[in-house]
């Protein structure tokens, strides 16, 4: 079943400004973690998802079909074009909430990559089963850190509880759905984000419990980020910092 | 120069060794998926370990230099996502090279078989991540040296 060039192509900006945005947002730790093994895990998790990046945007930029490559698409939009899900530009606060970011995403990607191997488009399907490799070990490093910290001192409790609260309202925009995500069920390429809830709320449940922190009851949404309606204010401070180099010299290659 | 075979091309990457773990091959790795005559092109499908692993476009220069060294003019260089690549598809040879070098093979278990200092088997895990994408980091509790451990994906 044919699909709509535009619908295909906002998909695959939301896939690839997801990595991308949260990919930057795990290097700025480079250098500056707890311990080495946590910066090098840190970087590594960075650089997969740039990786993860360069595949979706690269995709995208073919769909696109205006000749242009995953880093004019990365380094030249500025911040209404992005399609990435607010959580992800959140800021990283402490070592915790930037690890406890990474579970809410990782568990997200953990259940949808699963769905989008079995996608009708080749190419999707050759993404995410390259992705998903990286993801299991991203998520299963994330949740061990979840729980060591949340079920860990009195402190690291504290923190991991307020940063989940402050998280929380950013988790539904993941599971929101529009004429795209429809576009994409109906031709087979993604499934409806929605449909995933259930499978993720299973997941996270399991690893928060163990983590003896209380998931917030509330179900306000923070939104405006997977439809570009209206990014944080985080974006674009993001962005400046990402893209100063493009920006201050375009075209400009080592 | 008169078109090598495909067999020959094979062996001369063989030769080829990865720049981050120079005891091991392109071919022993087994990112080199296929190679092909596309007229006078010589067409090179390579498949990255891991999507960002910054070594790749260094393996695309070292397999084009060494091909370019032996001759041929046409190069191609395919990148092949599809199927992803597993440490299953990593030679014997290689698993043998990289324990001597001091890397733990990938063993389906998801953890090292044993030490690759002491041949020790009480071993710990440090970290999910290491020095290169493709590696954990273990320390072996019976000589207290740690380790890198190639991991299984």
């Amino acid at each position: 079943m044919s699909v709509d060039k535009q619908q295909l192509l906002q998909f695959l900006l939301r896939q690839g400004d997801n990595t991308l945005v949260l990919g930057h947002r795990v290097s700025e730790w480079c250098g500056h973690s707890p311990i080495l093994e946590e910066d090098i895990a840190l970087a590594n998790t960075a650089l997969d998802l740039i990786g993860q990046t360069q595949m979706w945007l690269g995709y995208a930029a073919e769909v696109q079909g205006e000749g242009k490559s995953a880093d004019d698409l990365a380094f030249l939009r500025d911040a209404w074009d992005f399609r990435n899900v607010l959580l992800v530009e959140m800021p990283n606060g402490d070592f915790g909430q930037t690890l406890l970011r990474q579970f809410l995403f990782d568990a997200f990607q953990s259940v949808l990559m699963g769905r989008l191997m079995k996608s009708s488009d080749e190419q999707v399907a050759a993404i995410a089963a390259k992705a998903s490799k990286e993801i299991t070990y991203h998520v299963e490093r994330s949740a061990d850190t979840v729980v060591g910290l949340g079920d860990g001192t009195e402190e690291s409790h504290n923190r991991m509880q307020a940063a989940l609260e402050y998280l929380w309202p950013y988790v539904g925009e993941m599971f929101e759905s529009d004429e795209t995500d429809a576009a994409m069920a109906a031709a087979g390429i993604a499934p409806d984000p929605a449909s995933l809830r259930e499978e993720y709320e299973a997941l996270i449940g399991k690893v928060f419990a163990e983590a003896t922190l209380s998931v917030p009851e509330s179900r306000y949404n923070h939104k405006g980020g997977r439809t570009g309606y209206m990014h944080t204010e985080h974006l674009g401070h993001l962005l400046t910092s990402m893209q100063w180099l493009q920006r201050a010299y375009p075209g400009c290659e080592w | 120069m008169t078109q090598p075979s495909v067999k020959q091309v094979w062996e001369w990457l063989e030769t080829i060794p990865d720049p981050e773990i120079p005891v091991i091959t392109l071919v022993d790795l087994g990112i080199i998926r296929d190679v092909a005559f596309d007229g006078e092109t010589c067409v090179v499908s390579v498949t990255p370990t891991y999507s960002g692993c910054p070594a790749t476009s260094m393996i695309n220069m070292d397999i084009e230099t060494k091909l370019r060294d032996m001759g041929l003019k046409q190069i191609e260089l395919k990148q092949q996502l599809a199927p992803a690549w597993t440490t299953d598809w990593m030679s014997d040879k290689a698993r043998d090279a990289l324990e001597k070098y001091g890397i733990a093979p990938p063993q389906p278990s998801g953890g090292p078989k044993r030490c690759p200092h002491c041949g020790g088997n009480h071993l710990e895990k440090l970290s999910q991540f290491g020095s290169t994408p493709c590696k954990a980091q273990w320390r072996c509790q019976d000589c207290l040296e740690p380790f890198e451990f190639f991991k299984c994906i």
